[in-house]
This record gives structure tokens, C-alpha cells and sequence, in this order.
């Protein structure tokens, strides 16, 4: 959908691939999403998201060298949390394959599972890559309201 | 910051994990995982996830390969006391129809 989205706050990072940044990354997400006053469990899935896209990005972009990766997250429609990753890395030939369950590229410490979780624990997820390019992951979780 | 701590008892072994475990402790903790199994050859492996506070996919590779290490030589492996959040991974990632896991006192209904 294009034109604006009604947001109301976010953050940008952008760090090199390196893999100690993963912990910085979804713990930074989640001191983000805290004002929409999540519970453990969604906390808990938003950062295991988080996890596996950065960890993606860093694996399979900049399988070489190393890169920028960007993350972004914002509170749209005032309770939903929407995270883009993107890399300017070496892009995902076949999208559709690479999302299978059990699907990698990786080595033997890769369980193929990245994006089957990103899946289960995010409401939407959408993948554009383009060979060459770079890829950028969105997600979105609507973060209930608790009473 | 990840830990690997292990007692070993009468055949079994247990691996305690502490902290957070992702794609950049991964592999060492699947070396130090080795190494105990090398050295004690044990007929049981229990994982203890009692203070493993995070987990991502990345903590599946780990126990799959833990399963198939336990597996060729016969032995048997399985996961206790996992934390709310590890358990939803190992939910989501369907492994529990090669390993049992049981969930910790908090993550308990």
C-alpha cells in the first residue's frame, strides 16, 4: 500500500554484518516495542524474529565480506509493530524455495527454519529480494491491548 | 554470552545452557557440546534449558545435531526444563517428534 502510513514513533539502526550485533539488534527492538506494553510471549516472538532476519542478513547477504545492515521499527495504526530489515547484500535468487521449512544454504550450525519462524510468530511477513541487490524483510505485529 | 556447563552420572550426561543462545554463540557451544560427548561417551544426554533465556532457530541446529551425534552411537536425548520462549521456537520448529521436551515450572499453564 502506498502513501502514508499513520505512524507514531520509530527507530533506525544500521550496523555492520557482524554476528555480535544480533543480540544488540533484537534487544533494541525490543526496549523499542516496550511502550506498547507487550506481554512476555510477544515480546518474546518479536525478538526471535528479529533474531532470525538479522541473522539472515548477515549469513547469507554478506556471505564474504562484510556489509551494512539496516533495521527499522515503527508503531503504526498505534499498536502494531512493523520491522524492516534490509541489506545491501547479494540477494535471494528463488524467494519462494528460500522461505521452505527446512531449506539452507547454510552450514551445519543453520537449521533452515529462519523464516518458518518469522512466520509462526509474526502476523505478516513479506520478503523482496533481488539478486545483486539486496534484500528487505518486513514484519508486522499487532500488540494487543491488555486490559 | 553463552555458558555450557555439564554432570555427568551413571551414563548420563546433562548439558546445562546459560544465556542467550544465538548464531554467534552457536558454534562454539556445539564444539564444547562435542568435546562432552567425546569424553564421556554417554548412554543418555540431557539438555537442561533452565537458564536458557533465548533462543532463536539457531538453538535448533543445536539440538538436531545433538539428536544425530546421541542417535549413531545409539543413545538417547532429550530436553528438559525449557523457559517460555525457547519452548515456542521448539514448538514452531516441529522437533519434538524427534526429541522430548519438557517445559520449566514458569512456562507451565
Amino acid at each position: 500500500m502506498r502513501g502514508k502510513t499513520d505512524c507514531s514513533n520509530y527507530i533506525k539502526l544500521e550496523f555492520p554484518s557482524k554476528s555480535a550485533n544480533e543480540h544488540f539488534a533484537r534487544s533494541a527492538v525490543a526496549a523499542f516495542a516496550a511502550q506498547l506494553d507487550p506481554t512476555m510471549d510477544e515480546l518474546g516472538d518479536v525478538k526471535t524474529a528479529v533474531s532470525e532476519a538479522v541473522t539472515n542478513a548477515i549469513v547469507h547477504a554478506y556471505p564474504e565480506e562484510m556489509g551494512l545492515v539496516f533495521l527499522r521499527a515503527r508503531i503504526i495504526h498505534g499498536d502494531t509493530l512493523e520491522l524492516t530489515i534490509k541489506d545491501r547484500g547479494r540477494g535471494i535468487p528463488d524467494v519462494k524455495q528460500a522461505m521452505e521449512p527446512l531449506y539452507s544454504t547454510g552450514g551445519e550450525d543453520r537449521s533452515g527454519m529462519g523464516f518458518t519462524i518469522m512466520e509462526s510468530f509474526m502476523d505478516k511477513l513479506q520478503v523482496r529480494s533481488r539478486p545483486g541487490k539486496g534484500t528487505t524483510v518486513t514484519m508486522k505485529r499487532q500488540i494487543r491491548r491488555r486490559r | 554470552m553463552m555458558n555450557v556447563l555439564s554432570a555427568y552420572r551413571e551414563g548420563r550426561l546433562t548439558i546445562y545452557l546459560h544465556g542467550e543462545l544465538d548464531h554467534h554463540e552457536v558454534r562454539e557451544s556445539m564444539a564444547a557440546i562435542d568435546r562432552l560427548l567425546d569424553t564421556y561417551l554417554p548412554r543418555d544426554c540431557v539438555l537442561d534449558l533452565t537458564d536458557l533465556r533465548f533462543m532463536d532457530s539457531s538453538g535448533i541446529a543445536l539440538i538436531l545435531r545433538l539428536y544425530r551425534r546421541m542417535k549413531e552411537r545409539s543413545g538417547r536425548a532429550w530436553i528438559e526444563n525449557a523457559r517460555q520462549q525457547p519452548l515456542r521456537v521448539i514448538d514452531a520448529s516441529g522437533i519434538e517428534r524427534l526429541v522430548r521436551v519438557t517445559a520449566g515450572e514458569e512456562a507451565r499453564p
